[in-house]
């Protein structure tokens, strides 16, 4: 991701109120150096018209309370800390008094907050609803603890699913309809848009869009389970030419060469795997669990737990209770032929 | 029945109660003594009906909660200090984070609140107790059955796991089979009659149990703040309740209210609870805003600026707060209208705690501070609410809340409003009453120091925790992994969070060691305006030995203030010793219309309690006849609650203290 370009694009505009934020709500300086490391860091880096607005509109509420924040805390210490005629210490003062504090405080207060409540939903308004038509409609459901996703085509032979790293064209709308298969969940890719929880009984829905190629990370933000802090997602954003190659790929069956080897590890997969998991142009049609036509596809696995490297593949499989406690899937316990042959097999799963 | 019948052809006082002073060691005052105290030893302990022994256990017992859910965060925060670790399984860690919300929300800040103002009501209002002694008894112990009952899976490893505002379908049966679930809603249930009563008591005893004079534009603010408190937990609850019952019964009896495949509707139950749980966070921080209204102004050595623009600020905060509950639904779904609406509610509720604010930092300026324990607690109070009150703002927005939302920025919000609001007054106000409570100074050195230490790692720990939730931290997970760019923000916090406990550590010895050896305490060692520092420190079991009549809102600073000639009666008044007695009066005025003979002590407001949370322990082991007999023995307890009782009825005077009081 060109992470370093964008983020200076967008802080030049509004480097004013930048500096003040960072001066003031970093004090732990040392937060400000993994800025950049951090893939979920929505307050300074935003790269979709859904969600600049809303970053701008933090930067605007961050810098405007931090300064009123300061006012404050100079007016109580002012209180505190100035010089008193020295009086009877037995006197006590009048108490009709300092009304003008009231008056003019919450007089000045009402004024911001209006303001800041009309800027609010201006900008609410605003990422509402994109500017143009959504090119591409998916559909994410939700599942103890990964993503199932569908693109939607009115052909249904150009329908296909996919788990847990999303494809998007680049600078169109996409429309996301959001669902859950068990209990409520929420979709976030917070560089690209805010969240919308995924309710089971209610199709949700909200729109991306991402005006820079680049990989931006979602991650559920409601609790859903033991694995919740183990349920994220990539979301990838390509040049028309790149999707529509991606597309083409994903839409293709499986293609299995057939090796001895290959061979027997679908048998094996078929008999322990195809319950739950689904490899279209094979028996294997589980609907429980990650579609894997093109496994190898896919930058990560065990919902973004892991790298998707043969190894990482192979110690998921074996010890998925240790490495995810909790997951819907066993731990398989698998003989060193039976691992290899699987491991044939599924490298087959371009 | 003839006192019925002179009762009621009377319909003011059916005798005059007689008018007079009642020094410490007079005859009066200790046939008044003889009256109010209770039996030595466990049998008084049991049976007691004093406020002020209630409002202490009170405030003990969310004391121990306190503690409990402090050391449920501090292994939270070993765990997430750095990346990976493995000190805890995600289910321990799930428990953890629930039971700890569980009990710093419904078993420390609520009921620590309900301590104080158990405790200082009657004292602040004239009276000699609260309007139902026994329902004030078994207030108490319901909330401690209430609180044991959530805590007994919590050993076994099947406590609460869903996040104390546990959304169904996660809470549902077919996700969370234990019976975790069913322990957090029968306990909540249970908890819920607690809180009610305590709220009926204590809008009852506003309006009723006054001292004459004392008309309602005199009241102290935390008798403003906890009676708003009050009414929103009567309106409040019973969705909360609600909620539990019907989440009930969709695990226990197969009914369909939260089911979806059946029809239920997941939504329904964030509508409940947030219609409670809003409400429910103003009654948890109006009371202790209040508490800093009544004792800044002592340290500062005026009376409060703007007392009734900060008491009618009070009500429409808790107004208000019955009309922003969607504010924590926005990422529901929810139609533009409602996000709109609800995201200008939550931002115009700021309004009236800018009131409050304004009004604390004038009567500042404009006094001269007295740099004492309860002064730092209350001034490092201000700066803390502005904080929570503007990452509040913050979450007002709504596009900006579809981001923060579930994320730590929200923890640190809550962070700062539960213990900045809440926890700082209440330690305050703890150095601030203790002489009060227990006759004896608490130790100043310690005091600073607790305060430092308090207020230093408080900020050291809950801080960074906005900026994890700006850098895209979600709540409630149990690990991160290392390039997620939240180690530091959370190893800052981590180690705040234990200076914070240092300093809550610091307390506690100072509490005890001034328990033994503080200096001993004069009736009004930091010379306050208000009524409860009119009687002797402790105060004796009838509080006050006379009624007194009450002239302004600062009893004790009048020929100070020089606000009028009129002058309360603080030696002279009612004397009231025909039994347990005291005055009823007018709602808003104050004028005297009734003499209220309040009950003896009694042992069924325990064992009410006791067989009601049995009632509730039966239908979670499914104990069908158990139940039963509970139920039975509740019944009995209510009878033996109920009996009639000659002390009840009032008489016509027969005694010679009482002349010419027949009249009528």
């Amino acid at each position: 991701m060109n992470d370093s370009e964008a983020g200076i694009h967008h802080c030049a505009a509004l480097n004013y109120t930048f500096v003040i934020c960072v001066l003031t709500v970093m004090p732990a300086s040392a937060a400000v150096s993994e800025n950049k490391a951090a893939p979920l860091n929505y307050f300074l880096h935003s790269y979709g018209p859904a969600s600049t607005p809303t970053m701008v509109l933090g930067w605007v509420f961050t810098s405007l309370l931090v300064s009123i924040f300061i006012i404050i805390a100079l007016i109580l210490a002012g209180a505190v800390f100035r010089k008193r005629h020295s009086e009877d210490p037995r006197a006590i003062g009048r108490e009709n008094e300092g009304m003008p504090w009231i008056y003019i405080g919450t007089g000045v207060s009402t004024c911001i907050l209006l303001a800041l409540c009309i800027y609010a939903l201006i900008t609410l308004n605003t990422i509402a609803r994109p500017t143009h038509v959504p090119a591409l409609t998916l559909t994410v459901t939700g599942y103890d603890w990964w993503w199932k996703v569908e693109y939607e085509t009115e052909d249904p032979t150009r329908y296909f699913i996919t788990a847990n790293e999303i494809h998007i064209p680049v600078g169109v709308p996409i429309l996301v309809k959001l669902k859950s298969a068990d209990v409520i969940h929420a979709f976030w890719v917070p560089m690209l848009a805010g969240k919308t929880q995924m309710i089971p009984g209610v199709t949700n829905q909200q729109w991306i869009e991402a005006d820079t190629e680049g990989v931006y990370l979602g991650q559920c933000t409601q609790y859903c389970g033991v694995q919740h802090a183990h349920m994220s997602l990539e979301v990838i954003a390509q040049n028309a030419d790149d999707f529509q190659k991606w597309q083409d790929t994903q839409r293709r069956p499986a293609a299995i060469t057939s090796a001895i080897d290959v061979n027997a590890g679908q048998m094996l997969f078929l008999d322990r795997c195809s319950g739950c998991h689904a490899i279209r142009g094979t028996e294997a049609v589980g609907a429980h669990a990650p579609d894997l036509p093109h496994l190898n596809s896919r930058h990560l696995i065990a919902a973004g737990l892991l790298t998707n490297t043969p190894d990482h593949l192979m110690q998921w499989i074996t010890h998925v209770q240790s490495l995810k406690p909790g997951a819907r899937m066993p731990s398989m316990e698998l003989s060193a032929t039976e691992l290899s042959a699987l491991s044939a097999f599924l490298s087959t799963l371009n | 029945m003839t006192d019925a019948v002179d009762s009621s052809s009377n319909p003011s006082l059916c005798r005059v109660p007689e008018v007079g002073y009642a020094p410490i060691g007079s005859a009066a005052e200790r046939r008044l003594a003889e009256l109010w105290e209770s039996a030595p030893g466990w049998r008084g302990w049991l049976s007691t009906v004093d406020h002020k022994t209630i409002g202490l256990r009170y405030l003990v017992t969310a004391f121990i909660f306190l503690l409990m859910g402090g050391v449920e965060a501090l292994i939270m925060r070993l765990q997430l200090a750095r990346p990976e670790q493995t000190l805890l399984t995600p289910e321990q860690y799930s428990q953890l984070f629930t039971m700890h919300g569980v009990t710093m929300i419904f078993l420390y800040s609520l009921p620590v609140l309900s301590g104080f103002s158990n405790y200082l009501w009657p004292l602040m209002l004239g009276s000699r107790d609260m309007a139902f002694p026994r329902l004030n008894a078994l207030s108490y112990w319901i909330f401690l059955f209430a609180g044991i009952f959530l805590y007994v899976s919590f050993p076994l490893g099947e406590a609460p796991n869903a996040g104390w505002f546990n959304y169904v379908p996660f809470a549902g049966l077919e996700y969370n089979t234990g019976p975790n679930i069913d322990v957090y809603a029968l306990g909540m249930v249970l908890l819920g009659i607690s809180t009610t009563v305590g709220a009926i008591n204590f809008i009852v005893t506003l309006f009723r149990l006054r001292a004459p004079g004392m008309s309602i534009d005199k009241v102290p603010i935390l008798v403003w703040g906890t009676l708003t408190a009050s009414f929103a937990n009567v309106f409040a609850i019973p969705a909360v309740s609600l909620a539990f019952f019907l989440l009930w019964l969709d695990r226990q009896t197969g009914t369909h209210f939260f089911d979806v495949v059946n029809g239920g509707k997941p939504l329904l139950w964030q509508h409940l609870f947030w219609m409670f749980g809003h409400p429910w966070v103003y009654a948890v921080v109006l009371p202790a805003m209040s508490i800093v209204s009544d004792a800044l102004p002592t340290f500062c050595r005026r009376p409060l600026v703007g007392y009734s623009a900060v008491a009618l600020s009070t009500m429409t905060t808790i107004l208000l707060g019955f009309g922003v509950w969607m504010h924590h639904m926005f990422a529901t779904g929810l139609p533009m209208f409602a996000l709109s609406f609800f995201g200008a509610t939550s931002t115009v509720i700021s309004i009236p705690s800018a009131v409050a604010v304004f009004a604390w930092l004038a009567t500042i300026w404009l006094g001269r501070p007295v740099f004492n324990t309860p002064f730092l607690f209350f001034a490092g109070f201000v700066l803390l609410f502005v904080i929570g009150g503007f990452s509040g703002v913050m979450t007002a927005a709504v596009p900006l809340d579809f981001q923060l939302n579930e994320t730590y920025f929200i923890v640190a919000h809550l962070h700062y409003v539960l213990i900045g609001i809440n926890v700082f007054p209440v330690i305050g106000g703890i150095y601030y009453w203790f002489p009060k409570f227990f006759g004896r100074m608490m130790n100043e050195a310690l005091g600073k120091w607790s305060f430092w230490v308090m207020f230093i790692g408080f900020n050291l720990g809950f801080f960074p925790m906005h900026l994890a939730g700006l850098l895209g931290m979600p709540r409630r997970i149990y690990t991160y992994a290392p390039h997620m760019g939240w180690a530091t923000v959370n190893m800052v916090t981590s180690v705040g969070s234990f200076i914070f406990a240092v300093g809550i550590l610091i307390f506690l010895v100072n509490v005890f060691i001034s328990l033994k050896r503080g200096a001993l305490a004069t009736e009004n060692p930091w010379d306050a305006p208000t009524l409860e520092w009119a009687t002797p420190s402790p105060p004796p079991a009838y509080n006050f030995a006379v009624i007194p009549f009450v002239a302004s809102r600062h009893p004790l600073w009048e020929d100070r203030l020089n606000d009028g000639p009129s002058r309360s009666s603080l030696d002279q008044g009612y004397l009231l010793m025909e039994g347990r007695e005291t005055i009823g009066t007018t709602p808003f005025k104050a004028t005297p219309n009734i003499i209220l003979k309040m009950p003896e002590d009694s042992y069924a407001p325990f064992f009410l309690g006791l067989f009601s949370a049995l009632i509730f322990a039966g239908l979670l082991l499914h104990w069908r006849d158990f139940t039963l007999l509970m139920a039975l023995a509740c019944s009995l307890s209510l009878i033996g609650w109920m009996w009639p009782s000659q002390s009840l009825v009032q008489r016509l005077p027969v005694s010679k203290h009482d002349t010419g009081a027949a009249h009528g």
